[in-house]
């Protein structure tokens, strides 16, 4: 972009360009842990802009000096050259306040603009970081999670550490020095009214200190009550025409209204005790200047004191007052960025368990076997899967069926490793598929699942997922292989966004960009989850069609709902609670096994049925 | 450091923050075409050249289609005005009380610098010579009576507002909640279920935001800089002047911040929108993430995502770094020329040290609350525009209205007629051309034909989510129009491939289509569709939470408990369009056998394009382009050998 010192834009990527592909700059959790532990551990990402924040403390420092100065200097030239009618030493004095003020502006200006580059370069380094750590963490870690709460892990909580970085810290230690100089001042000046001051100060701090729980602690509530009300109101306006149909709005406006009482009754309570706490600040300090004036004006008869000094007391005690309220609000804003440190930490912390391995195949055939395999969710005591065995020959179509509940998701799943197998092992041509590069085996496996995830992207962006660098020819040669030639038609061709944020597309549709994005991989093995949806007659013997071409020359695991595509595969293999019962050609099952047959044979003979019931009624 | 400061910083947070939420608002649709003829407002972030590319990936999407809020100003500003006098008339004598009450504690709160004037000039000089202290106590004891003031006051006009405001809050909570749920599916269809969230949401906690936070700060600020300026050209006209000139410079520069931070606002909302969009599509789509080995480009993505946030970012914060300080540095210029020439004055005897020491403190509550005014900037903009969108939808008309009088139909018997039914989504192109159907009460119907044929919109006119365009759809001889919701809701209930499950346990979900339902006919309807053997293997079986677990529902098995919430409806008239579509053969026929008993006694429109469905109708229609082409029952049908012969022996060979 331009020569010289890098710009911050460049300063990000050459820091976190390649998050995905090392280790995240965090420090490593320590054996002993204490209260910063979390937080001290994200300095790293502070290094690189250290010159910065140094600037930051000097400005910041230097600021807070010169608001301490001003009102001495006020003091010196009221009890000095106005006292002595020295018209020269006004000019001077009034010069130097004038200047002093102009310097602490600037610093003050210094102090932010260079706030802004730093603490917001690092906390986008966390935020790539932790991007990065997500996208390597597996399947398992994001199924316990729901994503809004990983969402409030890298919004919320990074700006809560970054407000800390950046001005909390600073805050504290700023206030805390202001507080002792400006106190000791006081005493010096004149001890009794510094006393008073002194006093004055100590049910403000406890007031703060025990205030600011109360307040935290109403507004969490108001937090998870706003969100209370914000479910009701998703889940009714989700589904209005269910509610609609019903007739049940009364039912509904009920369940809302109630929990809007709650966060009103909740609001209030809060409104009660900031009125009550405002009032306080602002009350404490118009006594502590009623006592002031009256003790100085006493003082300042008996030449205790000078004018002078008066007025530079009084400000300077005005200006103690933000400091001492400040410190619940500091010490409540330290706690959450604590918090906020633990949250995130945790999913750093979190172990990447489906690694690399040390091969790589070249020429893959295709023959993928499941060697006596079991599979286990992390918080389960059941196997979902257990002792299954199966042989997919290279190039041959598998049909997988199974009724509700009989593990074929999961099965979906093992040959990518998106999930590991807890015992036995799959192998592709003889090799551990826990061997081989996982990028290796995700390029030899292609998934095409039951529900069928579009990105809100272009459509070309969504079907080039897994490679980027597809030609527009292998592009329009897998559109065409899975019969999903529509997207042309699309108001902007290839170019139209899909997804929640763009063109919505119908099943059918969805399940041949699916394929066609199956395609695009060239894989050596296809793993097909059929969904179960309403497809028109037309539009299922589309999809058919499209799966039919799809599975040419490729070895193909296909879980099959419906009879019409359990006829695409050379064999089929039953699954029943968690393992394969039984397997050979859809005639020889629909014959042999009654199981099968249950499951497969939709000819639904009403009169049949019917009768069979009467004979059990009659019986 | 200051107090301003920090509340200023907090105000940074909730600018950045606003839209840190999962819930996305509409204006993440800003049609890319715009973006790249490149916005005015973000010429100035450092890399805007390069925007249009690196956003390519996102495709083209339509352009936003916000026809509430994008009506022209004037009307907007009207409509919002009436909604607010509408909701503020019940509060008439506490806003009265509440205009008391802050006036009064303004003066209280000027009434502290004269007075430390007053103590200094006139109360010290007696003293010093000996004398009474009279004046000294008559200032002390005005002091502390202004304080009194304050303090009553300030406690009252808090607690006031505070509870006015949340009360307003509710009501308009309340009316929008209501408005929603009685407008009509036309309207919910266009109007799509995230931006009405987003009204209940994000709308309502702009204006919680500028209750909570900005209001009662803008009132004092307006009135302490008002009464501030008034003291101090009465204290000493000359000095006065000279510290109201600056306000020039203050006028200025919060004409500059407004500008600035206007069109900064909308940038960053729609940075973090695209970063939150990204982040939480890569999180619910990581299987294909890794199973596509999507992640590299993803990184690439985000990294660009994520540092046009981080640039727009900075860019806010220099705006408030040069405001901020701005203000600071024409206030301390203030007070450095009120030090040099009131000292001059002073010096010359024409001013009293007492009043430069009540300038000195004027001047703090002068220049604090100018910060405020920028500070409530953007929560007093996004309230209005909030405010907006609300007086938008509420006055809204509702395109299925109720009958101000309905014709009672306590007993409805089920007969269906639809006459001369002419309907059209967009106006000129019927999807009905002129329908006229007729359905004796007990009759089960079963509508066939491709998609675009016209059945759901069928069903739809029967459970009047929508009226005709033309003709009349009659329950028992009696106009839908004519019915009121309750009798034509439980009269008619429709079940469809939407299968919504409510947060709540398996019973209430099903109690849903009769609330107040016993435990024993809850049972009973999950017995009937055969739900009861997965609702008994659940770990708390009726009382399972469906919230914790509804994920582990798997489809067939949220479509068989809407099938039980439907049969404990009850109605004379059931439809169902799809509704066997996500079960699996198993159960699917359980349905059948449920169904042939459900619907023997009352009438029923069956959508399906599973014949298996249809097979159990008395009567079969077949539909295109929304005309009935065959009409017979199943076995008639078959026998002509028409559409519905053909579609007949496709399925069977489909079977094999």
């Amino acid at each position: 972009m331009r020569s010289g010192p890098m710009s911050a834009r460049e300063r990000v990527r050459v820091l976190y360009g390649d998050s995905l592909t090392r280790h995240p700059a965090l420090r490593p959790p320590p054996t002993r842990r204490v209260p910063l532990t979390s937080l001290l551990r994200f300095t790293p990402y502070i290094r690189p802009y250290r010159g910065r924040f140094l600037v930051m403390f000097l400005a910041a420092l230097g600021g807070t000096g010169i608001s301490i100065v001003i009102p001495l200097v006020t003091r010196q030239l009221i009890d000095g050259p106005i006292a002595a009618g020295d018209r020269q030493g006004v000019f001077a004095l009034g010069a130097v306040a004038l200047a002093l003020g102009l310097v602490e502006g600037g610093l003050a200006f210094l102090r932010r603009w260079v706030m802004a580059i730093a603490t917001l370069g690092s906390e986008t380094g966390v935020r790539l970081d932790m991007y990065a750590k997500l996208q390597r963490l597996p399947w398992g870690f994001h199924a316990r999670w729901e994503s809004g709460q990983l969402l409030s892990r890298i919004m919320n909580d990074l700006s809560t550490m970054r407000r800390f970085i950046g001005f909390g810290l600073l805050m504290i230690v700023m206030n805390l020095l202001q507080i002792v100089v400006v106190t000791s001042l006081l005493l010096r000046l004149y001890w009794p009214m510094g006393l008073v001051v002194g006093v004055a100060a100590v049910p403000v701090v406890l007031v703060c200190l025990v205030n600011e729980r109360v307040y935290t602690r109403l507004s969490r509530g108001i937090q998870d009550q706003t969100g209370d009300v914000a479910s009701s109101v998703e889940e009714a306006m989700q589904s209005v025409r269910v509610i609609k149909a019903f007739g049940r709005a009364g039912l509904v406006y009920d369940q809302f209204d109630r929990r809007a009482r709650v966060l009103y009754a909740t609001s209030m309570e809060r409104v009660s005790n900031t009125s009550k706490f405002w009032t306080f600040l602002e009350v404490i300090p118009g006594l502590a200047l009623v006592a002031v004036l009256t003790i100085g004006a006493l003082a300042a008869a008996q030449h205790h004191l000078t004018l002078g000094t008066l007025v530079a007391f009084i400000t300077m005690m005005l200006s103690l007052i933000w400091p001492v309220a400040a410190l619940g609000f500091l010490l409540s804003m330290t706690q959450d960025a604590m918090t906020a440190a633990d949250r995130v930490t945790e999913i750093f912390d979190a172990p990447e368990s489906i690694a690399d391995g040390p091969l790589h195949l070249e020429q893959p055939q295709g023959e993928v076997v499941f060697d006596n395999v079991s599979y286990r969710f992390p918080d389960s005591e059941e196997d979902v899967l257990h002792g299954l065995n199966l042989h997919v020959r290279a190039g041959e179509t598998i049909g997988i069926v199974g009724g509700t509940g009989s593990g074929k998701t999961v099965l979906t799943s093992l040959v990518a490793r998106l999930v590991d197998v807890t015992q036995g092992r799959i192998t592709i041509d003889d090799v551990d598929i826990r061997d081989l590069k996982v990028a290796n085996l995700r390029g030899i496996v292609a998934t095409a699942f039951e529900d069928p995830t579009l990105f809100s992207m272009s459509v070309r962006e969504n079907l080039t997922l897994g490679r980027p660098d597809a030609t527009e020819e292998e592009v329009a040669d897998a559109l065409e292989t899975a019969q999903a030639g529509f997207v042309h038609e699309l108001p902007w061709g290839l170019d139209t966004r899909i997804g929640e944020q763009g063109m919505s597309l119908s099943g059918g549709q969805r399940q041949r960009l699916a394929l066609a994005r199956a395609i695009l991989v060239k894989p050596r093995v296809l793993v097909l989850d059929d969904t179960l949806s309403a497809l028109d007659i037309h539009t299922e013997a589309l999809v058919e069609e499209a799966l039919k071409r799809v599975l040419v020359g490729v070895t193909g695991l296909v879980v099959a709902h419906r009879a019409s595509t359990v006829m695409l595969a050379d064999r089929v293999a039953l699954l029943q609670n968690g393992t394969i019962t039984h397997i050979g050609t859809h005639s020889e099952l629909l014959a042999t096994v009654p199981e099968y047959r249950d499951l497969l044979s939709a000819s639904f003979d009403a009169e049949s049925e019917l009768d069979e019931l009467e004979r059990e009624v009659a019986q | 450091m200051t107090a301003e400061e920090a509340s200023v910083e907090e105000d940074e947070r909730d600018s950045l923050a606003q839209d840190e939420s999962p819930s996305l608002e509409e204006d993440v649709e800003p049609g890319d075409r715009d973006e790249e003829s490149g916005d005015q407002d973000r010429q100035s972030v450092d890399h805007s050249d390069e925007t249009a590319r690196d956003l390519e990936w996102r495709g083209v999407a339509a352009e936003q289609r916000d026809a509430l809020s994008e009506r022209a100003g004037i009307k907007l500003a009207a409509r919002s005005r009436a909604l607010l006098g509408d909701l503020l008339r019940p509060y008439r004598i506490s806003i009265g009380l509440l205009v008391v009450a802050v006036v009064l504690e303004n003066l209280a709160r000027l009434a502290a610098p004269y007075l430390v004037q007053r103590g200094i000039d006139f109360g010290v000089p007696p003293l010093l010579a000996g004398g009474s202290a009279a004046t000294l106590v008559e200032v002390v004891a005005l002091m502390v009576v202004a304080v009194g003031v304050q303090t009553v006051t300030r406690v009252y006009f808090l607690r006031l507002s505070g509870r006015v405001g949340q009360e307003v809050l509710l009501e308009l909570r309340r009316r929008v909640f209501r408005k929603f749920l009685r407008l009509d599916v036309a309207f919910h269809d266009s109007y799509t279920s995230g931006r009405a969230v987003s009204r209940l949401t994000s709308d309502m906690d702009a204006i919680a935001e500028l209750l909570q936070g900005g209001f009662d700060g803008l009132v004092n600020a307006v009135l302490s800089i008002v009464g501030v300026s008034v003291m101090l050209l009465v204290l000493d006209w000359r000095l006065g002047l000279m510290c109201l000139a600056t306000m020039g410079f203050v006028v200025l520069l919060l004409r500059w911040f407004r500008r600035e931070s206007a069109t900064n606002y909308r940038a960053v909302r729609e940075a973090s929108a695209m970063v939150i969009v990204q982040f939480v599509e890569t999180m619910t789509g990581i299987k294909a993430v890794q199973a596509y080995r999507r992640e590299p480009r993803n990184q690439e993505l985000f990294l660009g995502l994520a540092d046009r946030f981080r640039a727009i970012n900075v860019r806010t914060f220099r705006l408030f770094a040069v405001f901020q300080p701005g203000i600071r540095i024409i206030g301390n210029t203030a007070t450095g020329v009120v030090l040099l020439v009131g000292g001059l004055f002073v010096l010359d005897h024409s001013m009293t040290v007492g009043v430069l020491a009540a300038f000195l403190l004027y001047l703090r509550q002068f220049f604090e609350p100018m910060q405020d005014i920028s500070q409530f900037y953007n929560s007093f903009q996004s309230a209005i525009s909030a405010l907006e969108k609300l007086s938008g939808v509420l006055e809204q008309e509702d395109g299925v209205p109720e009958p101000s009088e309905p014709v009672p139909l306590p007993q409805a018997s089920g007969a269906l007629d639809l006459d001369e039914v002419q309907f059209s989504y967009v106006p000129g192109v019927p999807v009905l051309p002129s329908l006229d159907l007729h359905v004796p009460a007990g009759q089960t119907v079963a509508l066939v034909g491709t998609t675009g044929a016209g059945k759901t919109t069928i069903a739809k006119l029967i459970s009047r989510f929508y009226d005709p365009t033309s003709g009349m759809v009659r329950l028992d001889g009696v106009d839908l129009r004519e019915v009121s919701d309750d009798d034509l809701r439980r009269a008619v209930t429709m079940v469809t491939q939407e299968n919504v499950v409510f947060a709540g346990t398996i019973a209430d979900n099903i109690a849903f289509g009769k609330p107040g339902a016993s435990r024993e006919e809850i049972e009973a309807a999950a017995r009937v569709v055969g739900a009861n053997t997965f609702i008994e293997a659940l770990p708390d079986t009726y009382d399972t939470d469906v919230a914790k677990r509804g994920g582990r529902l798997s489809a067939g098995q949220r479509q068989l408990l809407v099938f039980a919430r439907a049969v404990l409806a009850d109605p004379r008239v059931l439809i169902l369009d799809e509704a066997t579509s996500s079960l699996d053969v198993p159960s699917e026929r359980a349905v059948q056998r449920a169904l042939q008993t459900l619907l023997s006694d009352r009438t029923a429109v069956i959508i399906a394009h599973r014949l298996s469905t249809v097979e159990i109708a008395d009567r079969i229609l077949v539909l295109e382009h929304g005309r009935i082409i065959e009409d017979g029952t199943p076995a008639e049908l078959l026998a002509r050998g028409g559409h519905y012969a053909d579609l007949h022996s496709s399925w069977i060979s489909s079977l094999a």
